[in-house]
């Protein structure tokens, strides 16, 4: 360990280690820290992704995938089921995220990152209103450690952002409270992701069962800090528990939350920088944030070795543009999207399940299925056309 | 019973850490940045509370409660 650095990162999730391996790639010097004891563990997620989503960062690998994706089942409230299959050219995962966390970060060591763990960051050096380091706890001890540029890859804390005066509380609405369990004998389809909508089970959210191989699978739902006003994440998983699988034993169990909105405005400010679910870069519409993290950190990784070759500290101002030329503008449209689906009715989301199946099996894409909900909600038209035009 | 206090008056927001799974949901809602949380290791930090009960309302699995009564010194 040196006293000061030229990175450093907060947070060795997938957007803190990205974060880490393309500044460590530039030659400047990298210290990622992280606050629990383990990197990759807890896992509190969906753990779906595409091949495309990971394969721009890292090869795919077997010891990570636990199934291979390429279907997709709707199931409306009155359960009218839509399957629908992938093109051929795309495919998605289920990972074991404790194992492909771990490998990422592996690969941010390779780069030349120094890592260390049970490191927990609870304040910010400043010099002269800049950002210039960290202060964290280590083995009951308070330290301090320099740095040129800080990331912050906090997760959906988001804390670290705010002690350099960026705005990073998430509206309690925005928030998507989860709870999933991995659960065993659970007999789903093992190349299908399976997503339950409708009042009595996920309002304002959706209910997935991803497969895991071997009868095992990722179950969980998220629903909005509004809808946690009278019910909870933990309730709603109960009770689908107990209707569809009461015997199914249960090997993990654990809350999470994804801040489920737009980019904050502001993700970067003299000496530091925000990437993954900490600078709001989740998929509004998916909840998805793997991939769009992964992207985010390797934007802001590059920008930090680069300003720090350069010496120009102000160079990663330029990163709050990068990442919106690159996600964050097509994440507003998703935003509006989300807004019109998540308010759908039951009877609505049914009407489109039955009209989406009149489709022929082989006919029907996901472009067929939002063509379908979008002419029963025509205002969403326009946002869509949106995505296309960015 | 010595009560403890928020920002602006009684403490009513109770965090029961032998619940907790530390997911972090109610640090990322919370406006006044009031809640420390570590790996296994949660607390309100009392000064900074304003009762708001976003954090009560956002989590899921029911382990922040709103006690209108006030919450004691332990």
């Amino acid at each position: 360990m040196k006293s000061n650095y030229d990175v450093i990162v907060v947070g060795a999730g997938p957007a803190g280690s990205m974060a880490a391996r393309f500044a460590a790639e530039q030659g400047v010097s990298v210290l990622m820290l992280e606050k629990d004891r383990d990197v990759g563990y807890p896992v509190r997620c969906g753990e779906a992704i595409s091949k495309e989503g990971v394969e721009e960062f890292i090869d795919s690998d077997e010891r990570w995938i636990k199934a291979h994706i390429n279907k997709f089942s709707f199931i409306a409230p009155d359960e009218t089921e839509v399957i629908l299959q992938f093109d051929s050219r795309q495919e998605g995962y289920v990972l074991e995220r404790k194992l492909f966390d771990y490998e990422l970060a592996r690969t941010a060591a390779e780069a030349g990152t120094e890592i260390l763990t049970r490191a927990y960051v609870n304040g910010l050096l400043f010099n002269d209103g800049k950002v210039s380091g960290v202060r964290y706890e280590y083995q009951g001890k308070q330290n301090e450690i320099k740095a040129k540029i800080v990331i912050a890859a906090d997760g959906v804390e988001s804390r670290v952002g705010r002690w350099a005066g960026l705005k990073t509380h998430i509206d309690f609405r925005d928030m998507e409270c989860c709870t999933q369990i991995t659960a065993a004998n659970i007999s789903v389809e093992p190349d299908t992701l399976y997503f339950y909508f409708g009042a009595d089970v996920a309002p304002q959210g959706y209910f997935w069962i991803f497969p895991k191989g071997n009868n095992l699978a990722n179950i969980g739902l998220g629903v909005s800090g509004k809808v946690g006003k009278t019910k909870s994440a933990q309730s709603y998983l109960n009770s689908f528990m107990d209707k569809y699988y009461p015997d199914a034993p249960v090997l993990t169990s654990i809350a999470g939350g994804v801040p489920s909105a737009v980019t904050l405005d502001k993700i970067s400010a003299p000496g530091i920088v925000l990437v993954g679910d900490a600078a709001r870069q989740v998929n509004p519409l998916s909840g998805g944030g793997i991939a769009s993290g992964m992207i985010g950190g390797s934007i802001a990784g590059r920008i930090a070795g680069e300003a720090v070759k350069m010496n120009k500290p102000d160079h990663i101002l330029s990163y709050d543009k990068a990442w919106n030329d690159r996600l964050g503008k097509r994440h507003l449209i998703f935003n509006r999207i989300k807004g019109g689906i998540y308010n759908f009715s039951d009877e609505k989301f049914n009407k489109i399940a039955k009209s989406v199946n009149k489709i022929p099996y082989e006919k029907r894409t996901l472009g067929k299925v939002f063509t379908t909900a979008l002419m029963n909600q025509p205002s969403l038209l326009v946002d869509v056309a949106k995505v296309f035009l960015i | 019973m010595e009560l403890r206090y928020a920002k602006t008056g009684i403490l009513m927001i109770e965090i029961l850490p032998d619940k907790c799974d530390f997911c972090g949901c109610c640090v990322g809602v919370c406006p006044e940045d009031a809640i420390e949380l570590k790996e296994a290791e949660i607390s309100i930090i009392d000064e900074r509370c304003t009762n708001c009960a976003k954090c009560v309302w956002s989590c899921p699995i029911e382990v922040i409660v709103f006690n209108r009564d006030g919450v004691t010194v332990k």
